[in-house]
């Protein structure tokens, strides 16, 4: 791949502006959040071409925009935020991606790193029993066709009362674990046929299950909210979406799109960025059937979440309650949603696509749930399965800036076959043990894909999104057993 | 011709780029590049055959949604093929002959999943009498 050649204009230390006047046929400027070493890796692939791409979308305010996670996608890139009018603007699927709503669900524990490692093997072999992951494989819960109606509509919801989770979960959930304008009827028998037989799994990739250790707390009042008190605390970190039912939405809507562009008469440089007006049949059509993948999303980690739980306690022969398993948050990190902002002093109403990008609300603002009202949203952001993970809150400039939006984890350097053949021979699995990581995976073979070197180092990254202001951060943790689907 | 397709590196993804003497070919070749992603197809038996049909307005189309046919086969079906039968007929109709089996977790090692095949710059282009096609995959 050739490096991107163009222009970037500095603006801060952690800003840079790809000029509206870049490409012929853009709409907005690119704003892209880095710092100068970041951006001469990033600029080693097209990702910042594909920040450009998808300023041409009918509709689009403010800029479209790149977290310092950025790397190179298809469509939109990995990293990308872009807000685009709902009444004359248009709802893009590549804007989303093929996992809908993937995203992470964090639970804090009353036990400390003393409690846990000493059992971590079993515990991690427990919970990789516990919890289908890998290639092919089918969960526990078998789904009716009615049934499958009813969680598309509930969401995380519909868990809970299958008692797959609890009432309080769902109050520190992103949406409460369910977007409203779900429509089954839009979700094609395919994609019910296809996730189906999957709920409840984690999949494969880079979907993981992780118990972690706190190492540093920044913000002390912040972290104590959500029940995060001390060094030494244990945590369960859950990363997956919405199988292959969130995929096969994708795929159907792409389809539709492609039709609806000549339709519409839009204009676009990559066949990926394939949109409709969001106030037409087919974007209001998306809107139902992504809405429907976000809430099998949501499903899908409350019922992990609930297998967690189940494991902790036969693991250390205590009761759910005595170990605490309480749920921090759960947020979404390939999703688009309708919002309003204040955009030219003016308040808006914006369909906001996030694509590996994190919802990043400031403390007051409605959408942050009641119990976090006074500190701002919990941003969770994971890094690669060597290093740590971070746990910040959403900002005003946020809000100000990027649609209150952050980043969503590290983001790869590494192409998956780079990575390989930088790792060939390596004990992948001897080294973590060797930093005290206990890993288990299903496929072996793609461990070498998800090592360190082919991440940033999420260190770097928050420090720009805390440079920035985008959002700040909380609290550090790293892992000790890592499964990997 | 003696190349079918090569695999190609993408920094979040993969992808193959897939050769053909004409447009039915391409298709195959296309399929047989994916699925080498996905398993090694020497251990997948010919031995049931599913048929696959579709039309479409344009051949980036056509090519995407045959590819994800195949994803869904697997996904959906537990259907794993090795080789693969394509014609092209006017309108952009394909008709397809699938060769393979159901996936057995016993004697088959999937290398990794792949959730659909994408239109990320995606154009078919016809050289020198030799089409192909660049298909980044989304994994």
């Amino acid at each position: 791949m050739c490096p991107w050649q163009g222009e970037l204009k500095r603006i801060d230390d952690y800003r840079w502006e790809i000029p509206q006047d870049y490409k012929s046929g853009m709409k907005v400027a690119g704003l892209v959040f880095a710092d100068e070493q970041m951006l001469s890796v990033i600029r080693e692939e097209q990702a910042l071409e594909q920040v450009a791409n998808v300023a041409f979308l009918p509709g689009i305010v403010g800029h479209s925009m790149a977290m310092p996670d950025i790397h190179w996608g298809y469509g939109f890139p990995i990293g990308g935020v872009a807000a685009t009018r709902v009444h004359d603007g248009v709802i893009s699927p590549g804007g989303v991606g093929y996992d809908i709503n993937c995203g992470v669900r964090l639970l804090r524990t009353n036990l400390s790193e003393d409690e846990v490692r000493p059992k971590i093997r079993e515990l991690i072999n427990h919970l990789f029993n516990n919890v289908p992951s890998g290639l092919g494989s089918e969960g526990k819960i078998k789904l009716s066709e009615k049934e499958m109606d009813e969680l598309l509509r509930l969401g995380a919801g519909w868990a809970v009362n299958r008692g797959y989770g609890k009432p309080p979960d769902l109050e520190v959930t992103e949406e409460q674990g369910c977007l409203q304008m779900a429509d089954p009827g839009k979700v094609s028998a395919r994609a019910k046929k296809r996730g189906a037989p999957q709920l409840g799994t984690l999949g494969s990739g880079n979907h993981f299950l992780e118990v972690q250790v706190v190492r540093e707390i920044y913000d002390q009042n912040a972290a104590g909210l959500m029940g995060i008190t001390h060094r030494g605390q244990v945590l369960m970190l859950i990363h997956t979406g919405s199988r292959g039912l969130g995929h096969q939405v994708c795929d159907d809507y792409l389809h539709v799109m492609g039709v609806a562009v000549s339709k519409y008469g839009i204009a676009l440089p990559d066949r990926q960025l394939a949109c409709a007006p969001v106030e037409s049949d087919e974007g209001r059509d998306y809107l139902a059937a992504m809405a429907c993948a976000a809430n099998y999303a949501w499903a899908n980690r409350s019922c992990i979440a609930h297998w967690v739980r189940e494991s902790f306690a036969e693991v250390l022969g205590k009761k759910v309650e005595q170990i605490g398993l309480e749920q921090v948050y759960d947020v979404a990190h390939n999703i688009a949603k309708l919002e309003d902002h204040v955009v030219d002093g003016k308040k808006q109403r914006l369909c906001v696509h996030r694509k590996g990008a994190t919802s990043a609300f400031p403390a007051g603002q409605k959408g942050v749930p009641e119990k976090y009202r006074a500190i701002g949203q919990p941003v969770l952001i994971p890094g690669d399965m060597g290093r740590c993970s971070f746990i910040a809150v959403g900002t005003d400039r946020a809000m100000q800036e990027t649609f209150g939006s952050t980043c969503h984890g590290a983001g790869r350097v590494q192409s998956r076959g780079a990575a390989r053949r930088a790792m060939r021979g390596i004990d992948i699995a001897g080294q973590l043990a060797e930093q005290g990581i206990y890993i288990r995976t299903g496929n072996p073979d793609e461990l070498a894909e998800e090592a360190s070197s082919a991440y940033k180092d999420v260190n770097d990254v928050i420090a720009v999104t805390q440079g920035a202001g985008i959002s700040r951060k909380v609290a550090m943790s790293t892992p000790i057993g890592v499964i990997k689907g | 011709m003696d190349k079918q397709f090569e695999v190609i590196e993408h920094t979040a993804d993969i992808g193959i780029i897939a050769y053909g003497r004409e447009p039915g070919e391409l298709m195959a070749n296309a399929a047989r590049g994916m699925t080498s992603l996905m398993i090694d197809p020497l251990t997948v038996q010919p031995a049931l055959s599913n048929k696959i049909e579709l039309q479409e307005q344009d051949d980036v189309t056509l090519l995407v949604e045959w590819l994800n046919e195949i994803i869904y086969a697997l996904d959906a079906e537990g259907l794993i093929f090795r080789e693969f039968a394509v014609a092209i007929s006017a309108g952009l109709k394909l008709s397809a002959v699938c060769y393979g089996e159901k996936l057995d977790a016993a004697r088959h090692k999937l290398k990794r999943e792949i959730k659909a095949a994408t239109y990320h710059n995606l154009n078919i282009v016809k050289l020198n009498n030799v089409y192909s096609a660049k298909i980044i995959f989304d994994i």
